[in-house]
């Protein structure tokens, strides 16, 4: 075992950490100006904060792309149907900006371009869809087995623990063989029956240390109900840490459906990176480009929901940093 | 105060009460009845009765198996009369915080009754328990985590308000809440801030400001200024003693500093390890301490003035105190008394008047829990 | 492995010959750079402290008395703090022109602190005895047996009973008290000549304190350290100390040998605290309270800080900043180690 360093050294860091803060915190003095709630605070650093402003433009744009692809495309391009006179060993036109030759063709003679701008709907759909699932279903157990505590956590941390041991692809590779068509919700629902085990314990640790704050204790004094309990104290305040989770494992979302699709067994009526990635691998030694323009792109979008996750964890959270 | 004179006396066991031993539809009513109505000054208004509160302490992961209870409150009995300021002080661990939540019915006493204008409110539920909590409100130590972060100042002070409706009328509520911030001293502009815009000494005039809110009879004080700096303090002092004589409450006053709650306080109980040592009015306690346990905290506080200091007789205790799971057998101060004997170690000594003292009217002559107890003045200079 | 290298293990002999103040703060600045501004925590201190002397800084949360510590112990967080202007003369030596290297065999073995919170202060997952026993084994050089021996010599030196079979506890399975024991005797263990106690009793129950603090004051007697108490609390003050300095917004506003403070404060934010406490031995009527807030760092009001709460304040005080006047008796005798930041001290002392 390596020795610790000088104990007095990190105690006197520790320390020296904890009273700085104090100083800062204790001498509010007159309440200054305007009325500033903690999450106004927060989006105060989020504005001023580059990485945020980076992410949220890019999120953006690849929202807009989602929605309207063919916005991005000069002419009526169909990212489905190949024309077989244009051959994947036809050079990327990189002069050509956002026409169909402009990123080349596959192997089937598509538009890589436009299956780029039409694959991006299938990812973040499947990445909103299962963050807005596992974020309902894992804080809503996180919330109760914190809350109630007793047989009631003992039980419910069980079952988590259960999902929670299920490896999560190969989880999701054994429930999406049972489909023969896999849409996005199929995909999606499939990936958050697996992937909600992470927020529930975020949300169930955040809430048992926020019911022991004496806020809690007064709302109780006052003859509070469970429900407002819950909601108006609890939820509020134990809500931060598993935004933070949730928009950082948003990107793993969509890395997960991709590596699904790449495998054969993720969506089959849209679009999808993964394949491409897929169909690109044959053609590594002679076109490169058929596999790099749709891994670049997942890689593009995942970094901006990581991004976008760390300026949201930093605003939220500004001890961490 | 004279017409608190009836203090003294010691209490009878069992106050004279109404019945209630089950509390149905019927009896319910009475209850509200009960609780609603006035109490003459210096009447008891809140009187509790061997309180005991024993946490489990459990080993095992699903079965849960019990392997000994700390001892929190072991038979605590005292009376709150009304208008006046009942100080308790003690060392941490002493049970005077888990007292203040047994008050506020946050816990569940293990054994004893409170009995709040004669109902006990341990067994009270429903309707009655509403009226008991609309009357007695709580004030915490730590004005920096008892006020919600996410609320503004408005919805804090004004959430009493949307649990008993029948305070006020919806469209009055803001103005109450500006008023409230008014009595306790802050800007009624201030209502749509949020708490940590404001200092610490501003926090806890919030929090007493959601303790005014419902009009109650009793206010509980748990530590309410040792979080604040020096010179906040004495205002926040000086504001309850104020809130006191204008909105005629009640105070129970938990603390460990001795000055402060000599300042506040009529009477004063002390407290060891769960049981109440001795209690009297605040001369008899400070000025006239005769268990031995009072005299050294006494003795031990460390007063800001070098010279009288000098004079003074310091009882330094030796040791820590004991764990509340495990409290020495007889009296429970006697692993650090310097008086203990044989008797002390097989026998509780009872909260009474001691018997040396017994019809004396000397400020000597108040309950305490001491086989030998005798007068020493350690407070004031030799 | 050690990160601390074992190579500056051999003590260099100490200057014994230095003939200056032990410790000396000239004109010290700190500042903190927040989101609302640049808050001035420390605005110019002025302190010595000579061997075997206790110095108790006085003054509450936002005074800048701890940060200043932690500027002399080296262990301010910078960024955000910094220190604009000042010296911090340790044996004639200005620590803030140091390395860090150099700064860090002076700290732990030269001057030592004791923190509030002894829980946090020490690491959970190692025994007391071993956490004693490293400060001989990494700055000494002792081996794993010799450090057992010395850690439990230190435990009894701070009077934990029974050192011996408590040596390989773990910091939980002692009670508040010991623990602050045990801090202190790892602040000892190198015999440093300076000692800083932040709040050293605060968190500990009154008849508890009373053992600790006379614990350290004996302790610095045989040792004849230099002692800074730093502490927000006149009584536990009262008993120790030699001298006292108030601080207030940064500065120092009064400083004072510990009996002549109380008996005649010359600054009326001395007198104003003292007047606020309540006494142990007499039920007061209304307690004095100090109106207002203490100020904002970031925007501390011009002239003297202490203006808008003062009682005495005139003009000046709100344009002029009081310098640390000395203070006299009525007579015009000096009155040895006694200074006043107050337009009007002569006021305030003769009441």
């Amino acid at each position: 075992m390596p020795e610790l360093a000088s104990k007095t050294d990190t105690a006197v860091a520790a320390q020296a950490a904890t009273t700085t803060d104090n100083v800062l915190a204790t001498d509010a003095g007159p309440a200054p100006g305007k009325p500033r709630s903690l999450w106004s605070d927060a989006w105060y650093d989020l504005r001023h904060n580059w990485m945020f402003l980076l992410s949220t433009g890019l999120i953006l744009l690849l929202l807009v792309v989602a929605a309207v692809p063919d916005l991005f495309i000069s002419g009526d391009v169909s990212p489905r149907d190949g024309d077989l006179t244009k051959h994947y060993l036809q050079k990327p036109e990189l002069g050509h900006v956002f026409s169909a030759e402009w990123l080349g063709y596959d192997h089937q003679g598509r538009s890589i371009y436009a299956r780029l701008l039409h694959g991006t709907r299938a990812s973040i759909l499947v990445g909103v869809m299962v963050t807005v699932a596992v974020t309902l279903l894992g804080g809503l157990v996180g919330l109760i087995s914190g809350y109630f505590g007793g047989w009631v956590d003992s039980v419910m941390s069980r079952i988590t623990d259960v999902f929670f041991g299920i490896p999560f692809l190969l989880g999701a590779m054994v429930v999406l063989n049972t489909f023969s068509e896999r849409s996005v919700p199929v995909v999606s629902l499939s990936l958050a029956v697996l992937g909600w085990t992470s927020i529930a314990r975020v949300m169930r640790g955040s809430v048992i240390t926020v019911k022991q704050a004496d806020y809690v204790t007064a709302a109780k004094a006052l003859g509070a109900g469970t429900g407002r309990i819950l909601f108006k104290h609890i939820l509020p305040n134990a809500v931060a840490p598993v935004i933070v989770v949730a928009t950082i494992a948003l990107g793993g979302y969509i890395t997960a459906e991709a590596t699904l699709s790449f495998l054969g067994i993720g969506l089959t009526d849209s679009i999808s990176w993964g394949q491409d990635i897929s169909a690109g691998k044959d053609y590594l030694r002679t076109a490169q480009y058929v596999l790099f323009f749709p891994a670049a792109m997942l890689s593009l979008t995942v970094l901006a929901f990581l991004m976008f996750g760390d300026a949201v964890r930093n605003a939220l959270d500004p001890k961490s940093r | 105060m004279a017409e608190l004179s009836k203090k003294d006396e010691p209490v009878d066991a069992t106050p004279n009460v109404s019945e209630v031993a089950e509390i149905d539809a019927h009896s319910e009513e009475e209850a509200v009845a009960a609780i609603e109505a006035p109490v003459e000054r210096g009447e008891p208004i809140l009187q509790v009765r061997n309180l005991v509160k024993h946490f489990p302490l459990t080993q095992g992961i699903l079965f849960k198996k019990q392997v000994g209870a700390v001892k929190a409150v072991d038979g605590v009995s005292f009376d709150l009369y009304q208008g006046e300021t009942l100080g308790i002080v003690g060392e941490s661990g002493c049970g005077k915080s888990t007292v203040a939540k047994l008050l506020m019915n946050l816990e569940r006493a293990t054994a004893g009754e409170i009995f709040y204008k004669g109902q006990d409110i341990t067994r009270l539920s429903g309707r009655a328990l509403k009226a008991v909590r609309r009357n007695i409100q709580m004030v915490f130590q730590d004005p920096y985590t008892s006020l919600n972060p996410r609320m503004t100042v408005g919805d804090i002070i004004g959430e009493p308000f949307d649990i008993h409706p029948e305070v006020a009328p919806k469209g009055d509520r803001r103005k109450r809440v500006q008023e409230l911030l008014d009595v306790v001293g802050l800007n009624p502009e201030y209502i749509n801030r949020y708490p940590h815009q404001f200092s610490g000494g501003q926090r806890q005039r919030i929090g007493i400001a959601r303790g005014l809110a419902l009009n109650p009879e009793i206010i509980i004080c748990d530590e309410p200024v040792s979080a604040l700096d020096v010179s906040v303090q004495a205002q926040v002092i000086n504001l309850m003693e104020r809130l006191q004589d204008e909105f005629n409450l009640s105070y129970i006053f938990i603390a460990h500093d001795l000055s402060i709650v000599r300042h506040i306080s009529d009477r004063v109980g002390v407290m060891y390890l769960g049981k109440v040592a001795e209690i009297g009015t605040d001369v008899q306690i400070y000025d006239h301490p005769t268990h031995p346990y009072t005299q050294a905290l006494l003795s031990a506080v460390p007063v800001p003035d070098p010279e009288s200091r000098e004079g003074r007789e310091r009882i330094i205790l030796t040791g820590d105190v004991p764990s509340p799971a495990n409290p020495p057998s007889g009296c429970r101060f006697r692993t650090r008394c310097w008086k203990a004997q044989d008797k002390c170690a097989t026998e509780v000594p009872l909260l009474a008047v001691p018997e040396r003292f017994k019809g004396s009217d000397s400020p000597a002559a108040h309950e305490s829990a001491c086989h030998f107890a005798e007068e020493k003045d350690v407070v004031h200079a030799a | 492995m050690s990160i601390i290298d074992k190579t500056d293990a051999v003590l260099e002999p100490r200057a014994e010959d230095f003939d200056g103040p032990l410790l000396e703060v000239r004109d010290l600045h700190v500042e903190f750079h927040t989101r609302d501004g640049v808050a001035k925590a420390v605005n110019g201190v002025n302190y010595t402290v000579d061997a075997g002397e206790t110095l108790a800084v006085l003054g509450e949360s936002g005074s800048g008395k701890s940060v200043t510590a932690q500027a002399i112990m080296g262990i301010l967080d910078m960024p955000p703090g910094r220190i604009s202007k000042g010296e911090i003369m340790f044996r004639g030596q200005d620590l803030l022109k140091l390395t860090e290297e150099e700064r860090r065999r002076i700290r732990g073995r030269r001057i030592a602190m004791i923190f509030q919170d002894a829980l946090s202060s020490l690491n959970p997952v190692l025994s007391v005895g071993y956490q004693l026993g490293e400060m001989f084994r990494v700055h000494q050089g002792l081996s794993k047996k010799d450090a057992k021996a010395k850690a439990i010599e230190m435990m009894d030196r701070v009077k934990i009973p029974a050192a011996a079979a408590r040596v390989n506890d773990y910091p939980h399975q002692f009670s508040g008290g010991m623990r602050q024991r045990i801090m202190i005797a790892m602040a000892l263990a190198l015999e440093p000549d300076l000692i800083i106690a932040d709040e050293p009793t605060t968190a500990l129950d009154v008849t508890v304190q009373a053992q600790v603090m006379d614990l350290l004051a004996e302790l610095q007697r045989e040792y004849r350290m230099g002692l800074i108490l730093i502490t927000h609390d006149l009584g536990v003050v009262a008993d120790v100390a030699d001298k006292i300095a108030v601080m207030y917004a940064g500065r120092i506003v009064e400083r004072a040998p510990v009996h002549e403070l109380y008996k005649s404060p010359a600054h009326p934010y001395t007198k104003g605290l003292l007047d606020s406490i309540p006494r142990l031995d007499q039920k007061g009527q209304e307690l004095y309270a100090i109106k207002g807030l203490p100020p904002n760092l970031t925007r501390i009001p011009s002239g003297c800080a202490f203006n808008p709460r003062c009682p005495k304040a005139q003009d000046i005080c709100r344009t002029d900043v009081p310098p640390l006047h000395p203070v006299t008796a009525a007579d015009g005798t000096e009155l040895v180690g006694r200074a006043s930041a107050c337009h009007f001290w002569k006021e305030t002392i003769n009441g």
